[in-house]
């Protein structure tokens, strides 16, 4: 249930905002991070921005993430599904998150 | 790529920029050194079902095992609440507002989807202020929100509460089964009211969105009262693969400590305007887990003069009972004290589509993961 996304939010009009969710446009209370506005990255949870997070944070994750996407595709990183874990089975463009 | 500089202080901020295979690659060393079995302990649903779906568990050293824990909202909440739940769905005046996670789980007289079959008003909701919204838009039912979760979602129903207290609404309420997971935790490694009989852990993966809330150094007690690691973990695969290398590091070196690897989002003092709305509404009460019995403080109800929004106040409820499904496991699956494999229900009677326990119901139960990615070995390890 604990399930929060990173989103970039894309208007702010008080506690009112509108984040972009991987293309979705989801209205989000930013009531718990007062401060935030529009542009800013927050962690998205049931509809409330939770907190705000730093964008070359958010980007550092999303490189990884992007690295591992590529990494998937290739054939080198066979080694990496022979581990039986990681890209088999996360689709890329369910991986910009900081969860599920 | 960062590194981390561990010490006892603070909790250390580490990146989780390691790549997969370089987690995988020190959690196999460290585990090669510690000589012995170790167990370690996850308390969030949304980790149970990452480290499941990624297969992580398989690229375990054998002497490496992550047991899951009691963090899956649905799985601990009382069978009584959700009796309550469909009692109050099951009024003609009520509407009964929740988020997708209870809607399939079963208790004495049913469950809400259940209930919606018999034509009761059941919604399904994202956010907790869209039931304030429901509310306003239809004065003339009463609407109820069926609120569960841990910290990470305590704010939001705190948050529909104040609201619905600014808007005076008279036909808003929560019916609230909020808990809080460090008692839990304390439980756990204390033994628990229901059971003396303790787990063997030698370190948790700290749950990274509660942790968001709460703040880092919330986790320290578990350091300096238990002697157990700890590491603050985020979400993907490779975060919670370079945190288990962590605590198998610490664990080998014989030096638990608190870290934190998910500082993208998790500062040391958390949310502090979030968990200040929390304390404004709420306020610590018994609450009863499944598998560990009623432990205090251990649940959030509502504080005066915010109890006329509650639900079994408003229509005279009482205390939920507590009667569990004859021959469910589910209580001590969530302890780390059985396997699914080990329930009889597993698999025979209980699965997914006609789940008996709560572990099965929920997409982040422990059961329903065992069965739906065949987590079964010869040694009943996952």
């Amino acid at each position: 249930m604990c399930l929060a996304v990173p989103a970039k939010l894309v208007t702010c009009d008080g506690t009112n905002g509108v984040a972009d969710l991987h293309g979705n446009r989801v209205e989000v209370s930013t009531l718990l991070v007062p401060g935030v506005k529009q542009g800013d990255w927050v962690l998205v949870h049931a509809g409330f921005a939770i907190q705000k997070l730093e964008e070359d944070e958010a980007q550092e994750t999303f490189a990884l993430l992007g690295d591992m996407a590529k990494a998937a595709g290739k054939e080198a990183a066979a080694s990496v599904a022979a581990e039986r874990g990681f890209s088999a089975t996360t689709r890329p463009d369910t991986r910009k998150g900081g969860s599920k | 790529m960062k590194t981390a500089a561990i010490n006892s202080q603070a909790s250390t901020a580490m990146s989780a920029a390691l790549s997969p295979q370089e987690s995988i690659a020190r959690l196999r060393a460290a585990a090669a050194r510690l000589g012995r079995h170790a167990n370690f302990m996850e308390v969030c649903g949304t980790h149970t079902v990452s480290v499941f779906r990624s297969g992580l568990h398989s690229l375990m050293p054998d002497n490496v095992t992550l047991l899951s824990g009691p963090g899956c909202p649905v799985c601990v909440t009382s069978q009584g609440d959700i009796d309550q739940l469909v009692e109050l769905a099951l009024r003609k005046d009520v509407t009964l507002c929740t988020y997708g996670d209870m809607i399939r789980v079963t208790g004495a007289t049913g469950s809400l989807e259940g209930a919606r079959g018999q034509g009761a008003d059941v919604r399904v909701l994202y956010s907790a202020l869209d039931a304030v919204k429901i509310a306003i838009a239809e004065p003339r039912r009463q609407v109820v929100f069926a609120a569960v979760g841990f910290e990470t979602t305590t704010p939001a129903t705190a948050a529909a509460i104040l609201e619905a207290d600014r808007l005076f609404l008279g036909n808003f309420t929560a019916l609230t089964s909020h808990k809080v997971i460090m008692p839990a935790m304390r439980a756990l490694l204390e033994g628990g009211s229901s059971t003396g009989k303790l787990i063997n852990v030698d370190g948790f993966l700290c749950p990274g969105h509660v942790a968001v809330i709460l703040g880092a150094a919330a986790f320290r007690p578990v350091v300096e009262n238990y002697g157990k690691a700890c590491v603050i973990a985020g979400f993907e695969p490779e975060q919670i693969a370079a945190a288990m290398a962590l605590l198998v590091e610490m664990v080998a070196d014989g030096k638990p400590v608190l870290a934190n690897a998910y500082p993208q989002a998790v500062s040391e003092e958390g949310n502090t305007v979030a968990w200040g709305l929390v304390q404004k509404v709420f306020e610590p009460c018994p609450s009863y887990w499944r598998g560990l019995g009623v432990l205090p403080d251990s649940g959030l109800g509502l504080r005066a003069p915010y109890t006329r929004y509650d639900a079994r106040i408003r229509f005279e409820l009482g205390t939920p009972g507590n009667r569990e499904p004859a021959g469910c496991r589910c209580g001590d699956v969530i302890t780390g004290r059985a396997t699914p494999a080990e329930c009889r229900l597993f698999g025979n009677v209980c699965t997914p589509i006609r789940a008996i326990g709560p572990c099965m119901v929920s997409s982040e139960g422990t059961c329903q993961a065992w069965f739906k990615y065949q987590r079964v070995s010869k040694e009943g390890k996952p």
